[in-house]
């Protein structure tokens, strides 16, 4: 016994040990310039918030490493001016472990909640807990968001949660060299994005490629395709119409809508390209589904401006052709002047109304706070704030989604499987349009099962 | 079962024709397992059973291996098995792993262990009491209560989590390590008793009353006639705990928190997937930095799975 | 007090872990030392002091749970207003519920068995051989590895990808059967054998379990026996037929209904490598899925008493396996 006991510690010791040690030689590495550039932050802006020295705000979310580092980054302003702390948790299990909390009253400070349809089912369930948004917020939101946005965080008449990030969806991925070498033109219309497609298979190509799986969350990739597709053939009304079911979910309209996206997920013609068959859109991973552009497998996928994190090290997001170069387009409307734009973001919802946690809430929505975000991310974040500088951006795609979500001439949708309740939204909507790529269920037949499983309350 | 009555001193002796000296018992016994492994190695069925086995368990983890030191744009276009035409080994997912945090990787380690340790020895100490006490004390519903307790097992632990975290918060220890502790040993008494109940079982009463006779009390039946046939029995569940322990997520999330004090390196792991479950290739090197510790615990508790343990004390 | 809850060093943290450990270890010998009266404390007080902490544990974190899931699966979806039976209806009418359950069925009988069987057939192989521990780690390997990681590993193993030129297979089930000159197969995505394919992961996983605490067994079983049965002539598979399995019934018992029980509750394989699509749902993930990703509390809390009642069978079994052993004492 006493000498088992000896080895496993020694065992047990030089493991840590070795772990101590390449710990203590990463932190020399890992003094980034975002430390010694915050000690001379302007403190001015900051005084507003007082003194909250000894305070700690806690902040739940569903944003882990590396995004989560970014966000920690974009706190330290705020910190050094006002003393409080920031205690931040990122968990992938946000969604489920939420709740949990909720109900056994540990709630955290702040949580930022992915969905208005998320939002709207806590505030239902747990009216005490949920806090509606302060003064100070309320000022800031009607001041630097616009009201589309103010509406997504607002439950029966009172804001609750402002938007902190935001992305675009409705974008396609291409090779600009592909485009260049073969003369092809970026589409302004639907018609003419189906004429390319053509003209692609046409050359003995298979011209899109996509994947929805996603693991727990698979499908939702294919309910961004509808969304952005109703958009397009039915338009915003319809869209909020059928988001908030006051027409059934299978409303001729809708499923014309599955039709015209049939027309090319469900063309043999047209996927999917180096991923297989259209059956295989369904266990196609929707984070390598892109990889075939630069490989030359495919040509188009309609995903959002996200997606440029998942591209290799070695592929390059620019809109001048070169090798292993990849770019996005709008994704065209009926015509082009019809411009409607799918997006989504994250809602900073408050649990406390200590002033501390009033404070940060009114940092999160303030012009600041995103500057500051944009400055320490790098690449691959946006804000809908009107009073984001532009400038601060640096991925091209980043600058052209800010682009798009601030200029007037698109019209702004929030993802609707988000704002649908979780039994379909998270549920049905997913598992249904798997069904429909995996098992060729048919339009009706799908549409038909997800009105049957909307919630009767 | 009961061990049949066949004189003893007959089965000590090793044939003649075999040919061995007997210097004393310790060596006829090595020896007889020396004779045992090379008729178990002389017929080939066994060995080929045993090395397609072994092959089709290891080769899935193998391809894990290699993997987790395949870059990430190459584990995307080709299969591990290319690896020989496809040189290019990197350590840069373990980097990732190990340091892409900006809590160093050593905390989660520690809490780990800390977790796991108490987690491991609370249960089995209080189900081996339960287990005696099912085993062997009779007293009025003693099998309703065992059915009951082993019914339990299926109860699926995320039913518990919101009213046991409610009254963890009312005690004020939620974020402690105590709930972990708390809640893994509850967790696993159904089955920890129900496993010893059943090996305790096995032993044969005779060697009870004959305790039982001399005058034994209950602790001294349970420490020195009971515990040491039940060696194999407690190992192999102490490896199975440490085990679900060591790679819980879920308790650990709900009862500690994400916090860094107390997160445990399966919070640290499956944050690597990305917030939007986009680089899995940093999972495989997570995986086997996780795996490392249960094997050296399985390997260093091997050694409690000795054979004739209970042939042992039923001679002495 | 506030030592004890907040630990932020590493010596603290070992330190509290070790007075954890402590405080444990001097109840358990208070308990052990009131009741060493072997003649003078009456049986029952000795009995409640060796049940009482299991007993009490189990009520607080267990039973109650349990019980306040079958209440709550009286309830709609918030927990709110009463619904009698309606959650128990829903659940058995809804389109897919047949499915589920069969499949639930499916695995709970496959698994066990499978894994039982492989994990008794290498223990018995590899005893006594000189690479008996190296032998062992191998298959004891996937047990060590998390279901989410060992889902991951067979995910790689089953990735289909197209056989057209410029295509690499990344899934080596389907390079093997490229090699072979077959098509690649979408191995995840075509019921019924996708489910087949995620129980084999279950069976790899769990084989580890079986293997050692079947080989523990084996190792118990008194040398004696073996001898004498030697002695008679017996050899492998007689030997293994007449002596090892008899011998180590009760073990067999504990593996087979352990990994029943544990084959009930899971849903990580599901979780992780279909989502439950493609008609591979089991009640397990199906109760997860409701009780945490729609929060319908009424209806996830039905399922998990569906789970509970399907238990029933394999209770019987044990209680049955109990009189046995008693009889034959």
């Amino acid at each position: 016994m006493r000498s088992m006991t000896r080895r496993s510690y020694a065992a047990l010791a030089t493991g840590a040990a070795f772990a101590l040690i390449l710990a203590g030689c990463s932190d020399s590495g890992n003094k980034s310039p975002d430390a010694s550039s915050t000690g001379k932050v302007d403190c001015a802006a900051y005084k507003q918030y007082g003194d909250l020295k000894g305070k700690t705000v806690s902040v739940y979310t569903s944003i882990v490493d590396p995004e989560s580092k970014q966000q920690t980054d974009s706190y330290i302003p705020f910190e050094t001016c006002t003393g409080a702390k920031i205690a931040y948790e990122g968990s992938r299990e946000f969604e489920s472990q939420l709740p949990v909390r909720l109900s056994a009253k540990t709630a955290p400070d702040i949580a930022y909640i992915p969905q208005p349809g998320f939002l709207k089912s806590l505030v239902a369930d747990f009216p005490d807990a949920v806090k509606p948004a302060p003064q100070a917020v309320i000022d800031n939101a009607t001041k630097y968001y616009s009201e589309a946005w103010v509406n997504y965080g607002t439950v029966d008449g009172k804001l609750y949660a402002t938007p902190l990030g935001a992305n675009v969806k409705s974008f396609v991925w291409y090779s600009p060299k592909e485009f260049a070498d073969n003369g092809y033109t970026i589409p302004t219309t639907w018609d003419e994005l189906m004429t390319l497609s053509q003209t692609i298979a046409d050359s003995g190509r298979i011209p899109w490629c996509a994947g929805i799986e996603s693991g727990t969350a698979t499908g939702w990739p294919a309910t961004d395709w509808l969304e952005d597709v109703v958009l397009r053939t039915a338009g915003p009304d319809v869209y909020d119409e059928w988001v908030n079911h006051t027409i059934p979910f299978n409303d001729p309209k809708i499923v014309e809508a599955l039709a015209t996206v049939g027309d090319v997920l469900k063309n043999p013609a047209y996927v999917n390209g180096g991923l297989g068959d259209v059956q295989s859109i369904a266990t196609a991973p929707w984070n390598e589904a892109g990889n075939g552009i630069p490989a030359g497998t495919c040509s188009l996928m309609r995903a959002a401006n996200f997606y440029q994190a998942n591209w290799a090290t070695d592929v390059t997001v620019a809109e001048k052709p070169q090798d292993n170069g990849v770019y996005a387009f709008y994704l065209p409307g009926k015509t082009a002047d019809d411009k409607p734009l799918l997006g989504g973001g994250e809602f900073v919802t408050a649990f406390s109304d200590r002033p501390e946690v009033q404070a940060f809430q009114a940092y999160l929505s303030s012009p600041e706070w995103a500057n500051e975000k944009a400055k320490v991310t790098g690449q691959g974040w946006i804000s809908a704030n009107s009073g984001l500088d532009a400038s601060l951006l640096q991925s091209p795609i980043d600058i052209m989604s800010y682009k798009l979500l601030t200029d007037p001439a698109y019209t702004f949708r929030f993802d609707g499987s988000d704002q649908m309740p979780a039994a379909v939204g998270a549920g049905s909507f997913w598992t249904e349009m798997t069904d429909w790529i995996a098992t060729d269920k048919s339009d009706e037949a799908v549409l038909t099962a997800i009105e049957k499983s909307w919630p009767a309350s | 079962m009961s061990v049949p009555s066949t004189p003893v001193d007959n089965l000590v002796d090793v044939p003649a024709e075999e040919g061995m000296s007997i210097q004393n018992k310790k060596l006829s016994r090595i020896e007889k397992r020396a004779i045992a492994a090379r008729g178990k190695l002389s017929s080939p069925w066994a060995s080929g059973i045993a090395i397609i086995i072994a092959v089709l368990w290891t080769i899935p983890t193998l391809g894990l291996l290699v993997t987790s030191f395949r870059p990430q744009s190459q584990i995307q276009s080709s299969g591990w098995w290319t690896l020989l035409s496809n040189p290019g080994l990197t350590l840069d997912n373990y980097d990732e792993v190990l340091f892409g945090s900006s809590t160093k990787f050593a905390t989660y380690f520690v809490n780990s262990l800390v977790i796991t340790l108490p987690a491991v020895v609370i249960p089995i100490s209080l189900a081996l009491l339960a287990a005696y006490a099912f085993a062997w004390i009779e007293f009025k519903g003693r099998n309703v209560l065992f059915v009951a307790v082993f019914a339990l097992q299926v109860i699926p632990i995320q039913v518990t989590l919101i009213p046991l975290l409610s009254q963890y918060v009312k005690w004020g220890i939620s974020g402690s390590f105590w709930t972990l502790w708390l809640s893994h040993s509850i967790f696993a008494l159904p089955l920890a008793v129900f496993l010893l109940h059943n090996f305790m079982k096995e032993i044969p009463a005779s060697l009870v009353e004959a305790a039982r006779v001399d005058g034994a009390g209950h602790v001294k039946i349970f420490f020195r006639v009971l515990l040491p046939l039940l060696t194999p029995a407690i190992a192999s569940f102490a490896i199975f705990q440490f085990l679900w322990v060591w790679n819980d997520l879920l308790v650990a999330l709900t009862f500690a928190g994400g916090t860094t004090n107390v997160a445990p390196l399966t919070v640290r792991i499956a944050e690597l997937s990305g917030t939007r479950g986009s680089s899995w290739y940093l999972l495989s090197a997570g995986a086997f930095i996780s795996i490392v510790v249960p094997l050296i615990v399985f390997l260093s508790l091997q050694r409690y799975f000795v054979r004739g343990l209970l042939a042992g004390s039923v001679k002495g | 007090m506030d030592w004890f809850i907040n630990a932020d060093t590493t010596g603290h943290k070992l330190a509290l872990m070790v007075v954890a450990i402590v405080l444990f270890v001097a109840v358990m010998g208070a308990i052990l030392f009131a009741v060493d009266r072997p003649k003078k404390i009456p049986t029952w007080v000795v009995a409640t002091g060796f049940l009482a902490p299991t007993v009490l544990g189990l009520g607080f974190g267990l039973v109650y749970p349990g019980l306040k899931t079958i209440w709550s699966s009286l309830f709609d979806r918030q927990g709110k207003n009463y619904v009698g039976l309606d959650n128990y209806i829903t659940a058995f009418t809804e389109e897919q519920f047949q499915v589920v359950l069969r499949n639930t069925v499916f695995w709970v009988i496959t698994v066990p068995i499978a894994a039982t069987l492989i994990g008794l057939v290498y223990a018995v192989v590899v005893d006594r051989t000189r690479m008996e521990a190296l032998a062992k780690t191998l298959v004891f390997m996937p047990m060590a590895i998390s279901m989410v990681g060992a889902s991951i590993i067979w995910k790689f193993v089953y990735e289909y990808k197209p056989n057209q030129p410029g295509v690499n297979q990344t899934g080596l089930l389907n390079q093997l059967l490229v090699w072979l000159g077959f098509d690649p197969q979408q191995f995840l995505l075509n019921a019924p054998a996708n489910t087949f394919y995620l129980i084999v992961v279950m069976v790899w996983i769990q084989a580890g379990f079986a293997m050692t605490v079947l080989s523990a067994a084996i190792k118990a079983i008194p040398d004696d026996i073996v001898e004498a049965a030697r002695l008679d002539g017996l050899q492998g598979i007689k030997m293994f037929r007449y002596i090892t399995v008899p011998s180590i019934r009760p073990a067999l018992i504990v593996v087979i209904t352990t990994i029943a029980m544990g084959t009930l509750k899971v849903f990580d394989i599901v979780r992780t490598m279909t989502g439950g699509n493609f008609n591979t749902s089991v009640v397990a993930n199906e109760f997860y899925k409701q009780s945490f990703t729609i929060r319908d509390q009424g209806l996830g809390a039905a399922l998990a008493v569906i789970l509970f009642v399907l238990v029933i069978p394999l209770v019987i079994y044990n209680v049955r396996q109990l009189r046995l052993t008693e009889e034959i004492r």
